[in-house]
Parts: structure tokens; sequence; C-alpha cells
């Protein structure tokens, strides 16, 4: 599987990536040859196997139904780079 | 009908737990923005989700309340998209593995017959928060507070045929939800919502025809009036040579009409992958079992029990039934009378609900309890009072001035069935109109009614009707 | 002081020979002489480093002392320190200050550690030489030529250099055993879900695993006890006691069976380093250790199924780094879209970007049963082939890195060079094993590690063979000559 500039471009914006154009065919041979090397897995016969996810057999745990979470707003906005009236502010959002 | 209607619906309904789905924020409604979006909410680096339990019941209970099957094992999947509401950029969902699958819901249609709609598939995952679209100076506002909000995404299958057809899916499932308390079915407060799989093909056509999504709608209305649009739209759009679009649109209740949302949607590819924070979750059969045995008696059950048991209607056992609440209400009332399950249905769908109504009050708060609306229609019953008396007796009880004996009591409102004390009003009536008198005894039958009013009205209503019907008619014969 | 290891200078604590003040002062101070030069930390922190060490010396004082109070240690800068800057190597990250902390962050507070600062790591921890760092690449403290290794790379320049004598790390394709074995010190990557990922910022969720570096075993078993245990915060977390590492140190290795999986001393792997690890699988004989000969056959797909599992998951757990709610945001968004991928691009480095892409595009439609899906049944069979070596033997062992440290931006420009450098590694990862590193000797100055596998939660086990080691040989005990 081999990558041009134009299907990294596509790539990109799907990963909301802005990628000067100058710098598209560099990524696309590096990624080009990710893909190679990860093309090798194609050697493995793998019909029939069971996809392996996580690396232990548990399963998931559950918690209480419980409000155990304060209000720190004031905390966590101190770190955003744009907040008013307690909202955290983005281009306008076209529906 | 040349054109035949496809719809499928998928209904969001907000699952009524204290807590996020994966993180311990409250979800109470209404708080300051961002003010219940901790740091699991807003996606900060390092936090991990853990399941809430009770969103995991709660998805069971409806799996069950609908006959459907219940996954032993189910993923939670990540659904990858950027935006402003969505923290994270991946809404954790089900994907391949829902929770439940393969069930239905049987709907009444008009003229006494019903309908088995199919349920694909129900779905537990995560709410986005909202954009605020008024102007901060050319922004959009974030709150996140909603983000993480547990819903159970219901899916039909495309068997609905009417935009009434979906209707009453849809309020027969809002019904139910509300009914098992997994919901508060709050539609204003976008608790309850619907996205709207919608396609035509002309009638006998076994293809289905390209469907259009319409997104969001939070009323019953909308539902109705946003397929009735689409369907008359898709239908002219063909008819005219056109092909419709695949693609999601969005209603305009303003305008009336669906609008194409064609650009945002088409570069999306959500790459759904199981995610890796959280592990497969597993329902054994012993969890099962006791959420079958916590279930309430389903709606379409009690409904045939109240059909039997009570001797009620069809139309009164489903207005019974509707909510809890009015079941054991109704039930309760019963039990106390003691019988009269016809004359407690009358009472509590028509004076008790309109009360309710004009107060906007739920049932659960009603200032008259059963066993004062059966105290009540115990002196209807023992002829202590007239039905008609009675109602001036319950409003009375609803405004909080005592109990019903009290109230007759001190009203003076007991009804006369002294025959004698009947009679003496009757021949002083007879005295006062003789020319009515006259009139009825050469054949004017009608005044007998007449009579009737005069009595009624002269003993300020308390005279037993019965009596004073007997009474006249022998006194006015001779 | 600064040459003593974490056990000894516990002793000294707890004997009075010296305060925990004096002993933070000792390292702080050779921080500020050394670190220009190593690059190793991103941020130092001084006063709260002093602060915490003068409330150890008081807790001490009260008899509430617990054997790491008042020990320096060093914080790998991809876990969230509550109130300090957490950077995670990236410019998406330099101005961010973490609102909570990481529950390996909070088990060492509570213990009494006393943190010396953040350290150095490849950007998002993906690299496998340090260069990445949005900071700089960290120099090893053996050679300044040569790289430290990587994503712990700043972890590891530290202990090797005696600028604090322990650190966390975090590994997912090795990046706690790699740099162990290139900085010449003492590594475990534990078992996936041993110690706790609340905290730690996410490069690929189902490989990602916490642990300790340090000089010694002994060291990372003090470490590992206080960092590991069950964390409800964490779904992935195991939910079952943490042993006493340090009393199962001294376990005779008598009747212990070594496996030597014949793909690990294959073609790429340097020949010195190879005689190295002879020597160290010589020394296990003479300990009692019984070697076998094993095999792990689809070793070679370890590397491929790596790079489509790690891309996949960190484009999506980066996905969150939007410029809206912290982290870097460009400067005048026209719109959404340009608010997006600029603060994105502009927050990214080079080697981020082609993990996100080659993510993405592994996720994308069309091509996840080919490339996700495929990878994670090759995870299985690699999986597998270890559960069927640990039928035969107690542990693995085998080179940690193919070749000892290579020089500064000698591969920056091949990432396919970069990634075959993981090649023994990645596998524990893939399976959720625990694996160590520990130095077995040098080519030239340059330090080679051997790296040790156990089965599921056999951490104890791994600790104990090393330790073992480190009792008979001194290859741990040497310093670099500058930082003696």
């Amino acid at each position: 599987m081999s990558l041009g500039p134009a299907e990294v471009a596509k790539i990109a914006l799907l990963a909301r990536l802005a990628i000067r154009e100058q710098d598209a065919p560099a990524y696309a041979r590096d990624l080009s040859a990710i893909l190679e090397l990860v093309a090798r897995m194609n050697a493995a016969d793998t019909a029939g196997v069971a996809p392996m996810a996580h690396p232990l057999d548990m399963a998931q745990r559950l918690r209480a139904d419980e409000v155990s979470e304060p209000d720190q707003r004031e905390r966590f906005q101190t770190i955003a780079p744009r907040v008013e009236a307690g909202l955290y502010l983005v281009p306008k959002v076209i529906e | 009908m040349e054109w035949e209607t496809v719809i499928g619906l998928e209904i969001h309904a907000q699952l009524a737990t204290n807590s996020k789905i994966f993180s311990g924020a409250s979800t109470a409604y209404g708080a300051q923005p961002n003010t219940q979006a901790c740091a699991i909410d807003l996606g900060l680096p390092g936090v991990l989700p853990v399941l809430n339990c009770e969103a995991a019941r709660m998805a069971v209970i409806f799996g069950l309340a609908v006959d459907a099957g219940i996954a032993r094992r189910s993923v939670f999947a990540r659904k990858n998209y950027f935006y402003p509401d969505l923290p994270k950029g991946y809404q954790i969902s089900q994907y391949e593995l829902p929770i439940v699958h393969r069930g239905q819901l049987t709907i009444d249609l008009e003229g006494g017959a019903t309908k088995v709609i199919g349920i694909t598939r129900a779905h537990l995952e995560e709410d986005a928060g909202k954009s605020l679209h008024e102007d901060f100076q050319g922004s959009s506002g974030i709150d996140l507070n909603r983000a993480g909000t547990p819903l159970l995404e219901i899916v039909s299958e495309p068997d609905l045929r009417s935009a009434k057809e979906a209707v009453t899916y849809m309020k027969k499932l809002h019904q139910l939800v509300v009914y098992l308390g997994i919901c508060d079915g709050n539609m204003q407060e976008g608790s309850f919502r619907c996205d709207a799989n919608v396609s035509v093909r002309r009638q006998g056509d076994p293809k289905l025809g390209t469907r259009a999504e319409i997104k969001n709608l939070n009323s019953f209305r909308f539902v109705e009036r946003a397929i009735e649009f689409e369907i008359e739209r898709q239908i002219e759009l063909i008819e005219s040579g056109g092909k419709v679009a695949q693609e999601t649109r969005l209603y305009d209740p303003d305008q009336g009409e669906t609008r194409s949302m064609r650009g945002k949607e088409e570069a999306n590819d959500y790459r759904y992958f199981p995610d890796p924070d959280l592990l497969p979750l597993l329902i054994d059969e012993a969890f099962i079992a006791t959420v079958r045995d916590s279930l309430p008696e389903l709606p379409d059950a009690k409904k045939q029990r109240f059909i039997t048991q009570y001797g009620l209607s069809s139309y009164d056992a489903a207005v019974l039934t509707t909510s809890r609440a009015l079941g054991d209400y109704y039930e309760a009332t019963v039990a106390a009378l003691g019988g009269e399950p016809k004359l407690c249905a009358n009472w509590v769908m028509g004076d008790l609900s309109a009360l309710l109504n004009k107060d906007n009050r739920d049932i659960a708060d009603s200032p008259v309890s059963p066993a004062q609306l059966a105290g009540l229609l115990r002196r209807i019953q023992d002829r202590t009072i007239s039905g008609k008396i009675a109602k001036d007796v319950f409003e009375a009880l609803w405004a909080g001035e005592g109990e019903t004996d009290a109230i007759i009591e001190r009203r003076g409102l007991k009804q006369i069935t002294d025959t004698s004390a009947i009679e003496q009003v009757i021949d002083e009536v007879i005295a006062a109109n003789p020319e009515q008198l006259a009139q009825y005894r050469a054949g004017k039958d009608k005044l007998f009614a007449f009579f009737v009013g005069q009595v009624m009205k002269a003993s300020k209503g308390k005279a037993n009707p019965q009596q004073v019907n007997e009474s006249l008619e022998r006194k006015l014969k001779n | 002081m600064h040459d003593q290891t974490i056990a000894r200078l516990s002793a000294g604590l707890a004997a009075g020979e010296f305060s925990s003040e004096e002993l933070t002062r000792v390292f702080l101070d050779r921080i500020e002489r050394f670190n220009p030069g190593l690059n190793a930390f991103i941020t130092v922190t001084e006063e709260s480093a002093l602060a915490q060490a003068r409330a150890a010396d008081q807790r001490r004082r009260r008899g509430e002392a617990g054997p790491l109070t008042g020990v320096p240690i060093a914080q790998k800068d991809i876990f969230c320190t509550d109130g300090v800057r957490t950077s995670c190597g990236s410019r998406m990250l330099d101005r961010f200050i973490a609102p909570y902390n990481a529950t390996v962050v909070e088990k060492l507070n509570a213990a009494g550690a006393v943190m010396l600062g953040k350290t150095n790591m490849d950007e998002f921890a993906m690299g496998s030489s340090n260069e990445t760092s949005f900071y700089g690449p960290v120099r090893n403290p053996w050679d300044l030529d040569a790289v430290p290794g990587g994503s712990s790379g700043g972890s590891a320049a530290a202990v090797a250099a005696r600028l604090t004598p322990g650190a966390t790390g975090t590994d997912t394709g090795g990046s706690i055993r790699q740099p162990a074995a290139l900085c010449g010190i003492t590594g475990i990557k534990p078992t996936y879900g041993r110690v706790s990922r609340w905290g730690m910022i996410a490069y690929a969720s189902s490989l990602d695993q916490g642990g300790p570096m340090a000089r010694t075993a002994e060291d990372c078993a003090w470490l590992l006890g206080t960092m590991a245990g069950f964390d409800p915060r964490d779904s992935t977390s195991a939910d079952r006691p943490v042993p006493d590492y340090a009393a199962a140190l001294d376990r005779p290795l008598e009747g212990l069976k070594i496996g030597l999986p014949e793909e690990y001393f294959g073609e790429g792997l340097d020949s010195a380093v190879a005689r190295a690890v002879d020597a160290a699988i010589a020394e296990y004989r003479t300990l009692g250790a019984k070697i076998l000969e094993v095999s792990l056959p689809n070793s070679r797909l370890a590397v491929p199924a790596y790079y489509v599992i790690a891309p996949a998951e960190c484009s999506s757990n980066l996905a969150r780094f939007d410029g809206v709610r912290y982290g870097h945001r460009c400067e005048q968004p026209k719109d959404l879209l340009d608010l997006y991928t600029r603060s994105r691009a502009e927050g990214f480095g080079a080697e981020v970007t082609r993990r996100i892409l080659v993510g993405t595009f592994a996720l994308s439609a069309g091509y996840y049963d080919a490339y996700y899906l495929k990878a994670q049944q090759i995870r299985r069979l690699i999986s597998d082939d270890f559960q069927r070596a640990f039928e035969q033997v107690d542990l693995i062992a085998g080179p940690t890195s193919p070749t000892v440290a290579f020089n500064l931006g000698e591969k920056t420009d091949d990432p396919i060079t970069m990634y075959l450098s993981d090649i023994y590694t990645i596998a524990v990862n893939l399976a959720g094993l625990p694996g160590l590193s520990l130095p077995v000797g040098f080519v030239g100055q340059r330090p080679a590690g051997l790296q040790l596998i156990g089965n599921y939660f056999a951490e104890d086990r791994l600790l104990n063979a090393a330790h073992r080691y480190q009792q008979a040989t001194d290859w741990h005990a040497r310093a670099p000559v500058a930082f003696a």
C-alpha cells in the first residue's frame, strides 16, 4: 500500500491536521514506508484467530451510581485558551 | 395509493441516573454551564472512563420490557469525529455488539388493530455537550454539562409506514421508558429525542428507496410534521425526475421544512474501534434474573388485566395504564372503596385528571389521596350525596378543606332522603306552579323535567334525585 | 550521597545520617549543574521538592516514615502532576498545568517520596531516542553523542547521571526497557493493569504501562511496590494484591528455567551486544538457572502489528487536543476547521503527526479489517507464542535492544530503522506481559541490556532474577565517569 500526497491530504483532513503542501510528499513517503512495514503482517495466516483487544481477559467493572465529582469549573477553566461566562469559546459553529 | 413510505426511528432516551455514564459528575438538568463537567467529561489528558452500573441495569430493564435479547457480552466502541461539543474527539458508544438486540413493541392503530414494530437494537452511549450560538463576538460557547450523560439509543426496524404510525410508536416508547423509570421523558430538556430515517418507494416495489435521516426531532408534533414534509418532498422529487440523496437533514420547525446538512457530514468516517479504556461488559444470567424479578407489571399486561379484572373498556384501561403512578392510584382507589371499578375509573380519568391538568400537577403529588377519593365515592354509593354534589366536595377536598364527611357536614350538603321531607318540597313546588301542572296533566310530559329541576333547586340540590323522581311521578298523576 | 541506591539512601535517612532536605539539595544541585548538558529534565520543581523534603523529615520525626519517605525521585512528564506543568514532551501541552494528580504520583506522594521534577521524553511517548521531544533531545550520560533511548529517555539519563536515584517511566513498546538498556540502568515494565493508568497521558491505551527506573532491581522493587495496585478509576486496572517485591528478591535461582528465544538472537543483533547477553546467560547458569531454547515464531510480526495498533489508538487518544479546553490554540482561527487543523499541526511534531496519520488511515472505512483487525489477530498469535513458551520455562531472556545507543541524529531521517530498534520489546507490550531490562556490560563505553520477560504478574520473579544477578555482578554499579 502506497499513499500519495492527495491521499495524505484526505487523511490529514480526517485527523484535523493542517499539513503544508510542501510537507505532503515527505509524509506520503514515510506513511508508505510504514505501511510497507505493516504489510509484513500479511505473511501470517490469521483465519479463525480471535482478535485480541486487551492483554488481560477481564470484564468491565461497574461503579455505583453516585455523584462524586464536585464543581471545579474555575480550576479547569484557568487552563482554557478562551472562556466567557463559564463557556468554552470556539469560532462560530454553523449548523 | 401509489407511494409507500418506509420509516425507521432512532430514539435517544437519556437514562435517569444520578451520575454520568463514565464519570461521577451529576446529570441534573439546568446547572450553570460547565459546573457539572468533571475532568473525565472534559476529556482532560490522562482521564479514564468507568461504567455506571445503573446505566447498564436500565438498558437491561428496557431490553426485557421489549422482549429483546440481552447480550451476555457487549463492547464499547469509539466513534471518532471532531466537534466542539465532543470533548474527547470521539463518542463512547456501542457498535458491533450492543447490549440489547432484537426486541419488539406493539402499537395500537386506529380502528382497534395492532401492529408489531421491530426493535433492531438498543445500545448505551454518552451524550455530547451543547453549543450555544448566542453571539460572543462571532464565537459559539460550549457547555459540557450534558457531555457524558447516559443515553440509550433505541433503533427500530423500518416497519413504520406513515408519520402517524411513527408518532404512535414514539409515544408508546416514551410512555414505556417513563413507566419503567429509566427516563424522565422530558422532551423540552432533551431527555427523549428522535432521528427519523425516511424513504419512499412505489407500492409493491420490494427494494427500499434511498433514505434521508432527519436529525434531532424533540417533540411528537415535529416528528409528524417533519416526516410528512419529507415524504412529500421525496415524492415530488422523484416524480419530477430527481433522485433522493442519502443525507442528513435538519428539521426547521419555524419554516416547517427539512433542510440538507450536506457538507457537514460528507467527510465523516467515524473509524469505530473497540474502546481500549473499557473492557467487555459481561452480563450473566443471575443479573438478568434479578432485573427481571424487579420489573414492574408492564403497561400492556396491566391494560389486559384492568379489562378482565375490573371490566373496564379497552380505552379506559389504556388511559389508566399510561403511567405506573396513575394505574397505582386507580387500583388503590378501587381497593379502598372495595369495588365499583367503573365509578373509580370515571373519577380518576374525569375530575381528578382534570384538576391535575389544570394545576399542572403530577398524579404523585395529587392533594387528594386514593383513600380520600374512595371516601368521597363511598358517600355517593351510600347516597349521602349525589354525584353532582360530589363534584363540589371533591373540589373542597382538593383545596384541603378537610375530609369528605366533615365537608358534607360543614356545608350541609347531606342528601335529603327523608321521603316526607322530599314530598313536602314537592307539594310546595306543585302548589306554586298550577299552570305547568295543568299542562302536564293535559299531556305535556316534557314538563316533568321542569318539576324535577324546581324540586332540586328548592332543596339546594340535596334531594335524592331518584326519590324525587318517584314521588313526583306519583304526585303529578293525582 | 548521589551515588547511593534508594535502598542505601532509605537506610541513611532512617539512621539519621542525613535529612531528606540535605539529600534533596544534593540532587537539586546536581540537576542544576548537569542538566543543561543532558537535558534530562523539562521542569525542575525545586521549591515544592524542598517543601516535600521538609515534610518528609517531619514525618520521620513523628515516627511515620516508610521506606520511600524523603527519597528523591523524578516523574516522567507524562504523569499529570497537580499544579505543575505536564507537557508530555509536546508543544501542545507546553503551558498545560495539570489540575489533578496521576494515581502513580498520588501513591508516591503518599509514601513521602520527594519529586525533584519532570523528566524529558519523546513527544507523547512516541519515539525510541528521545529526539522527538519539543524540548530537544536528551543526551546519554555515557556518551554525550549518543541518544539515551526513548521514550523515557529523560528518566533513564537522569538516573544514569545520578541526578535522581529513581524515576518513573512508561512503556508502550519498550519505552522503559530500551532507554534503561541504553543508559545502563534497571527498569521494569509491569504486567498490563498492574500500575494504574489514571493521569498517565495515553499514547496507546491497550499497551501503555507505567513502571519504575532505577539503578538496581532492588530499588525498582521498592518503587514498584508503591506504584502498583488496584485503582477503581482505571477500568483496566487489575484487582489483585501487590506482593512484597522486596521480600522476594533473595530467593535462590536454583532450578529457575530461563528460555532463550531463537528469534531474539538472529539477524540484526549486534554481535558485541550478543556477547554481553551470552555472558549474562552464562552467569545465570552459574547462579543455578537452567537454560533452555524456546521459540516465539511470530516475533517478526510484532513490529508490524504494533505500528497498526499503537497509531490507531493514538489517533483517537490524541483527538482531544483540539485547542478548545486546554493546550495549544492557534492565533486568530478563521473558523472551526482552521482552529482544529492549525492548533493541532502547530502543537504536534512530525513523529506524532506521522503516527496519527497512520492510525487514522488504518481505522478508516474499507481498511479496518485489513489493518486493525488483522493486527489484533496477530496480537493473539504473539500472546499465544508466549504462553506456549511459559509452559516450558519460568522466564524468557534475550537482548533488550539489538544495538547499544546510537548517535544523535543517526536514525531521525528514517522512521523504519528507528522503529526496528524496539524489535525485542514490542511483543511484550502486545501480550501485556511484564519485562525488565538490566545492565549486563558495555560495547565500547555504551551499555548493553538484558531483557527478562515473565508471565503475567510475575514481577516478583523478574525482580528476584535481576537482583540475584546484580548481587553477583557490578555492571549496575558502574557510573559514567563525567557524572560519577
